[in-house]
């Protein structure tokens, strides 16, 4: 435990040395709000019009929460892979990856202080993000369930995004081949659901289950299912396994 | 303290190691020597635990290194070849860092941090990034690195590749300084080096061990006898060829002198056998000289000697 802080300790110290993670905020910050902003702004102008059709669904769960949970989530599809890029690639490249195996430290503690490191700086990109709820909260009074359940469940997909990333930057020195084969990957599994719709039962269900986004909607609609929740560990754990193994053979390879 | 016994390493198909043996005291310092690609590199990183040796055993300070490695690495302080560093770091910054991985309690880390800082010459440069660093510097903090958990072992792989003779001078005086706790392993081209500061040598070449001496044996068998006699010349060399132990004998005429140069078997002392001879002959004797081989010598001789 003692040597997996002080290994986030590190990590939080490199990352804020270094460009990324002012870049990665940044636009990750701007283009959330901007989504939050749009998203407003149009629930408004419809709600207006709304008066005139007495009956229909107007709430700001289903008209701002959840596409902008949708949103967050695609653009932490393509930002997440820049922050696990560096991770173990930068270390093998500059070879520090032989020095702090020759600290006494094991292979899992390695993993897993990378991977509570970057899930920590990910954890405060999305509490800066808090402002969204709180400013509805303030003018609308809105409930905020499915808010807090759509964070959950970002927080789940984030975490298994970065598990991937990690196994992939252990796999190459390499940055830019890490993130670009870490964006494949995930977008693959985003999209694999849409091969569901174009095959017959049982094959689509299956489609249907390892999609990353399917199970991510639920927590936008405000529902919290526990397989959802176990889907995300098991990536997430499955993930770290990868990295771990990759670690082992490497050094076997020298 | 550090006991290596049939150690073996390949990767793929090649075979880097081919049952390397040797054995360190606590104390001592082991130059290990060898040409590029000999195996000095791999060698260390088995020492450190990086991968596992493929047969044979490594036991450090009693314990074997692939099965109770944690102990073992406390023990340790490596110095790697290419000195990685994290440069957006301070020098401070990374040495606590280094530190506390390395096992060093809380209460300790600023004293220990300290030691290393002042042992290193850090001290002008403690709170500045790593990255603007000269090289000179940079390796420094990779020794305090080394150095901070105040290790009882002690892998240096080249560490004085790229300093100025002043820092050379200061960080051999160091290592030496550190030898009466320490046990050290430094690997090195500069053969200078190793017999200026080591107490032991160790030289490998192809995956194997071609010597493992003190740097004073290596270079005494490997030396000859030079004498300087009023005779002639022809006729020194087919006496003294006959005596016993000698190995060969080669003659130079100087005008009106016959220098004779004599190698022979270490393990035997040939001088009072030379002086007996030349008195018994009837020749007059000027000189004679015992010398050492360099370690260059020796070096050449040995690596040459595998090859062919």
């Amino acid at each position: 435990m003692r040597n997996i802080w002080i290994l986030l300790k590190k990590e939080w110290y490199s990352y804020f040395a270094s460009p990324i993670i002012y870049t990665v905020l940044s636009i990750f910050l701007f283009l959330s709000g901007y989504f939050f902003y749009s998203n407003v702004a149009y629930f408004s102008l419809m709600s207006l019009q709304a008066s005139q059709w007495p009956g229909a669904e107007f709430n700001l769960a289903t008209w701002v929460i959840e596409p902008l949970m949708s949103d967050m989530s695609i653009i932490l599809l393509i930002l997440l892979p820049l922050l696990t890029m560096r991770l173990f690639a930068e270390e093998k490249r500059q070879g520090n990856l032989e020095l702090l195996c020759s600290y006494p430290v094991r292979n899992i503690e390695l993993v897993l202080g990378k991977f509570l490191g970057c899930v920590s700086i990910y954890a405060l990109m999305l509490f800066f993000t808090l402002l969204y709820p709180f400013l509805l909260w303030w003018v609308g009074r809105t409930d905020l369930g499915p808010f807090f359940s759509g964070y959950l469940g970002l927080l789940l997909l984030g975490s298994a995004f970065i598990a991937f990333g990690i196994f992939i930057s252990s796999l190459t020195e390499n940055q830019i081949v890490a993130a670009a084969l870490t964006f494949g990957l995930l977008l693959f599994f985003w999209i694999i659901n849409w091969t569901a719709y174009i095959t017959e039962p049982p094959l689509s269900k299956v489609f249907e289950n390892i999609s990353l986004i399917s199970h991510f909607r639920h927590f936008t609609q405000g529902v919290i299912d526990t397989a959802d929740i176990i889907f995300y560990l098991t990536l997430i754990i499955f993930g770290l396994f990868l990295a771990l193994r990759s670690l082992e053979t490497q050094r076997l390879r020298g | 303290m550090i006991e290596v016994k049939g150690v073996c390493k390949a990767f793929g198909e090649r075979q880097v190691l081919k049952n390397i043996s040797f054995f360190v005291e606590k104390g001592q310092i082991l130059g290990f020597l060898g040409p590029n690609g000999a195996g000095k590199t791999t060698t260390m990183r088995i020492l450190i635990g990086f991968f596992p040796p493929d047969a044979g055993q490594v036991k450090i300070a009693g314990y074997d290194i692939t099965k109770e490695f944690i102990p073992v690495k406390k023990k340790i302080g490596y110095l790697p070849e290419h000195n990685p560093l994290y440069p957006e770091m301070t020098v401070e910054g990374y040495l606590r860092f280094a530190a506390r991985i390395k096992g060093v309690s809380a209460k300790e880390e600023t004293k220990r941090v300290n030691t290393v800082i002042a042992e290193c010459g850090l001290e002008g440069v403690r709170k500045r990034l790593i990255k603007p660093l000269s090289k000179g510097y940079k390796q420094r903090v990779g020794l305090a690195q080394a150095l901070v958990n105040d290790p009882e072992i002690l892998i240096l792989d080249e560490p004085t590749i790229g300093l100025d003779p002043k820092q050379i001078y200061e960080i051999r005086q160091l290592i030496k300084s550190l030898a009466s706790q320490k046990t050290v392993i430094l690997s090195t081209h500069i053969l200078p080096e190793v017999s200026m500061v080591c107490t032991k040598v160790v030289i490998i070449n192809q995956g194997q061990v071609v010597a493992e001496d003190t740097p004073e044996n290596l270079t005494a068998q490997r030396g000859q006898v030079e004498i300087l006699l009023k005779a002639p010349t022809a006729k020194v060399k087919t006496a003294l060829s006959r005596l016993p132990w000698i190995k060969e004998v080669n003659t130079k005429q100087e005008d009106g002198f016959c220098r004779a140069f004599v190698k022979f078997d270490p393990s035997r002392e040939i001088r009072p056998l030379l002086a007996q001879e030349v008195v018994k002959q009837g020749w007059e004797l000027y000189e004679l000289t015992s010398k050492r081989a360099s370690l260059e010598e020796v070096f050449v001789q040995l690596i040459t000697k595998e090859a062919s």
